[in-house]
């Protein structure tokens, strides 16, 4: 069934698109009520980011004495033809997100650096489902620690009146958003592309077990340029050919715009969530320029136009990314990095005390990596969420620890990320 | 019979759609004691072949639904013109009262107003014609028989394109016969309406024939060599340029109704004997008497019993299951067949099903895009949004019934390899809407089985995301080959 909220797509929805598209006239409204009796409206949006960020290609611990000579040509510095961005002094930004970098200095971005959930298994399944469902371990719910939020929060005797839930943007409603709490799903018209992270997986499985398939896909792909396994090649472009990465930033752009536009609306929902794949670089990661730069230079444009469809209730707004684990200390055998543990969760929005970075640093000589191979999290991600959500959307604490993130009473609310 | 479920997995997806999410007996674990018996089951269905569904119009019906559309457009663009011509001819006269005239009642818009999102009739047609056979093949057990449809209709192709009937066509030509004579089918198919339109039998006129003397019109020899060339006996062979020529004379008159002056039967067919030209016609060597229309009948009697047909057939049955070169035995084995049964398509399909050559380790054909896209919603257990599926099918190059050529569509490797990365984009998107409800790996248990390889397995546990996990599985070699 069509809903009308695809028709909105070049408009923010209005309240009747709102509740049409919903299909249900009695909705559950999750307003933040005592943060609208502090005469607030804040909004809080979710972003997944599938596939394992490289935490320290995205933010490299520049300062860091060992850091050079753990990632040798990989590493981000300060020097060279493409600097990393400046933020603290020992903390530099990776050159692909120049919008992030001018939150950052406005004040309006937090870095927080070697954190990660509790998994620690190296699993793109149960690592995902862990991030989305705010497990303590593995185990399969079928709901998120967003949604299971909503209900923390007190419903509003205008339940029918103002008709607000939360909404998810994408193909699919992430697992972090669903649950119990109704949520509008808005599908761009515009399908994701393959990422060259699948492509490159697909290829890869042909060259071993059908040549005849590999040629023909190579060939769809006028593949001249793409490296076979093993190639090391930073200065490749992404696989996608002439339009490949201009789709995947057309997509970002598109659908995290989309997002802004329903959370800036005067009567459209205050809380969502969204994801983006691709970031599980195990071959020719590229963090500086190859892939991974395209795929931060997308995400960063995304963030922008974030910003800018949020228009005035930007400073009531904090923008969450999250990843599942981070990736290996050092790069592998392919030019890439494989699954790792703690990295990096990127915070944004005008009602945030940005304008740092938050890292109880844990080194990266080996003796400093957990299992010798990964950075270590001396932050639980919990933590930063919990804090958020108390402070931003004064979620009842006692929530967050009973239903939201069962089994976290060890870890406390992050305080102090809030302006 | 011990369980052999890699058998069983072959038989899914040589002989049928592939195994189907969550099914009783289109599954590998279902079908593991006798694979072979249970392809050859179905042949012996009641309804095999057949779509029950009394909401689908006969062809002449959908002719004259889509016809009478087009006419009422035309009658509107034609009250729109006058309507502006008058009102320029008003103008003219009197500068100062053009607006009145413009606001004058406007009986062409009140009669058709047009709707944002309504489906106009042809492509209503095509959407409910497409839906029944896109869910015959996504419900069916193992799906044998109707891939048999699948390849007749692809056989006896005709194109969306020149005639609305092309749905239909395929129900009231190809299925009644589909496990049945092979002159059946002929008959049927080359007598239908669609393939008369198609391939412009409708218009060819004997030019000895009443009409062609008084309008001095002429044969069209289009129809005739494609029954040679491509539906029977097969390019060069046994015909020569003079036989094509005598056989368009014997079937010229084999006409449609038209739906103009025809409102109850237009878009039947019709043997229209002033078309038709008269006296004997020679045809590769026997002389068929001129008895109207008979002469045709008699021809393609001939025709299917011909043994370069049986050859004909043969061959691209085994093209089209087996592998582009097959083995001459199998060939030769469906060839006899064929010919000592008199062309019972359903003896032949037995053949073709109990050959050893038919269960080779070795899947060497490629599924075309129309049944990959069946197997993927087969492998969910979900069928989805048909509209959707005829759209995806059409860009990965087999626009449901509208072949380019009336070869139909091509049946070789090499014409599907070059749309890989299509296929693969295809696989993304609908993984995209999916992919959160399953399980990717139980999900390559269920689909492949043993015979997913290794590095299948692996790619798919080391998938990033359970879409790309899905996607992978989809385009995966054991997946997209038969």
């Amino acid at each position: 069934m069509r809903s009308p909220l695809q028709a909105a797509r070049f408009h923010a929805a209005t309240r009747r698109e709102v509740l049409l598209g919903s299909g249900v006239l009695f909705a559950w409204a999750f307003v933040p009520r005592l943060a609208r009796a502090e005469g607030r409206d804040p909004r809080f949006l979710t972003i997944v980011l599938r596939g394992g960020l490289d935490g320290l290609a995205a933010v490299a611990p520049v300062g860091d004495p060992d850091w050079v000579k753990l990632r040798d040509n990989n590493a981000l510095t300060l020097e060279g033809p493409k600097p990393g961005l400046p933020l603290d002094g020992f903390f530099a930004l990776n050159p692909a997100m120049p919008n992030v970098h001018r939150l950052y200095q406005q004040g309006h971005a937090t870095i927080v650096h070697a954190v990660a959930t509790p998994y620690r298994e190296r699993s793109h399944f149960d690592g995902q489902d862990m991030l989305e469902n705010g497990l303590p371990k593995p185990g399969a719910i079928d709901s998120g620690w967003l949604n299971r939020a909503l209900t923390g929060l007190e419903p509003s005797r205008d339940a029918i009146a103002r008709g607000r839930k939360a909404f998810a943007v994408g193909p699919i409603t992430p697992l972090v958003v669903r649950g119990p709490a109704p949520v509008l799903l808005w599908t761009p018209p515009r399908l994701p592309p393959v990422s060259d992270e699948t492509t490159l997986r697909v290829l890869d499985l042909y060259r071993h077990t059908d040549p005849t398939f590999a040629q023909g896909l190579e060939e769809g792909l006028g593949a001249a340029s793409i490296g076979k396994a093993g190639g090391v090649d930073e200065n490749k472009p992404g696989i996608q050919q002439g339009g490949g990465i201009e789709q995947v930033r057309a997509y970002f752009a598109e659908v995290a715009g989309a997002a802004a536009k329903f959370l800036a609306a005067p009567e459209g929902p205050r809380i969502g969530a969204l994801a983006f794949d691709g970031w599980d670089t195990h071959v020719q990661e590229g963090a500086v320029n190859g892939r991974l730069a395209d795929l931060l230079g997308a995400l960063d444009g995304a963030l922008g136009a974030i910003r800018t469809n949020m228009g005035e209730a930007w400073k009531e707004t904090v923008v969450t990314l999250v990843t599942e684990f981070g990736r290996t200390a050092r790069v592998n055998g392919n030019a890439g990095t494989d699954h790792g543990t703690a990295t990096v969760a990127l915070l944004l929005g005008g009602a945030l005390k940005g304008g740092r970075v938050v890292a109880d640093w844990p080194g990266v000589k080996e003796a400093d990596l957990y299992e010798k191979r990964d950075l270590k999290a001396t932050a639980d991600l919990r933590a930063v969420l919990k804090g958020l959500l108390r402070d931003h959307l004064r979620v009842d604490e006692r929530a967050l620890t009973a239903d939201i993130f069962p089994g976290s009473d060890a870890v406390a609310p992050m305080s102090g990320l809030l302006a | 019979m011990a369980l052999d479920p890699r058998k069983a997995a072959l038989a899914l997806h040589r002989f049928g759609f592939g195994p189907k999410l969550g099914s009783t007996s289109g599954s590998i674990a279902a079908i593991a004691s006798d694979p072979q018996g249970a392809v050859l089951a179905e042949l012996e269905a009641p309804k095999a072949g057949q779509i029950v569904n009394p909401n689908l119009p006969t062809s002449a019906a959908e002719a004259r639904t889509v016809f009478d559309f087009f006419y009422a457009r035309q009658a509107q663009m034609a009250l729109e013109r006058r309507r502006r011509e008058a009102a320029q001819a008003a103008a003219a006269e009197n500068p100062g009262a053009t607006n009145a005239m413009a606001m004058e009642d406007k009986p062409a818009e009140a009669a058709q107003p047009a709707q944002p999102n309504q489906v106009l009739p042809p492509r209503k047609i095509f959407l409910d014609e497409a839906g029944a056979r896109i869910r015959a093949a996504a419900n069916a057990d193992i799906g044998f028989v109707e891939r048999l449809v699948w390849f007749w209709s692809n056989h006896f192709c005709v194109s969306a394109d020149d005639t609305a009937m092309a749905g239909a066509y395929e129900r009231e030509a190809i299925r009644p016969h589909v496990l049945g004579r092979f002159a059946d089918m002929l008959q049927a198919a080359e007598g239908h309406p669609a393939m008369l339109e198609y391939l412009d039998n409708a218009q060819s006129i004997g030019p000895s024939s009443d009409e062609g003397i008084v309008r001095n019109r002429g044969l069209n020899e289009n129809l005739a060599r494609e029954i040679l060339e491509l539906h029977t006996v097969g390019v060069r062979t046994v015909y020569t340029q003079a036989d094509v020529t005598n056989f368009a004379k014997v079937i010229t008159g084999w006409t449609v109704l038209p739906a103009r002056d025809n409102p109850e039967h237009g878009g039947e067919f019709v043997f229209n004997s002033r078309m038709h030209e008269p006296g004997d016609q020679t045809l590769i060597g026997k002389t068929y008497p001129g008895d109207g229309v008979q002469q045709g009948r008699s021809v393609l009697a001939d025709l299917a019993r011909h043994p370069a047909t049986a050859r004909h057939i043969a061959t691209k049955l085994a093209r089209h299951f087996i592998a582009d070169e097959p083995p001459s035995a199998l060939i030769d084995r469906l060839t006899f067949r064929f010919f000592e049964s008199e062309g019972d398509l359903k003896e032949v399909a037995k053949a073709l099903v109990t050959a050893p050559e038919a269960w080779a380790a070795e899947r060497a054909k490629i599924k075309r895009p129309g049944e990959w896209l069946v197997a993927t919603r087969r492998a969910i257990g979900r069928l989805g949004n048909i509209p959707a599926m005829a759209n995806q099918q059409a860009q990965l190059g087999e626009p449901l019934w509208r072949p380019a050529a009336p070869k139909g569509f091509s049946d070789d490797n090499a014409a599907w390899l070059g749309g890989l990365k299509l296929r693969l984009q295809a696989a993304n998107a609908f993984a995209q809407a999916v992919a959160g409800d399953f399980e990717p790996r139980e999900l390559v248990d269920v689909t492949l089985g043993p015979l997913a390889t290794e590095e299948t397995r692996l790619a798919v546990a080391r998938a990033e995301s359970k879409v790309q996990a899905l996607t992978l599985m989809l385009v995966a070699p054991e997946f997209q080959r038969r």
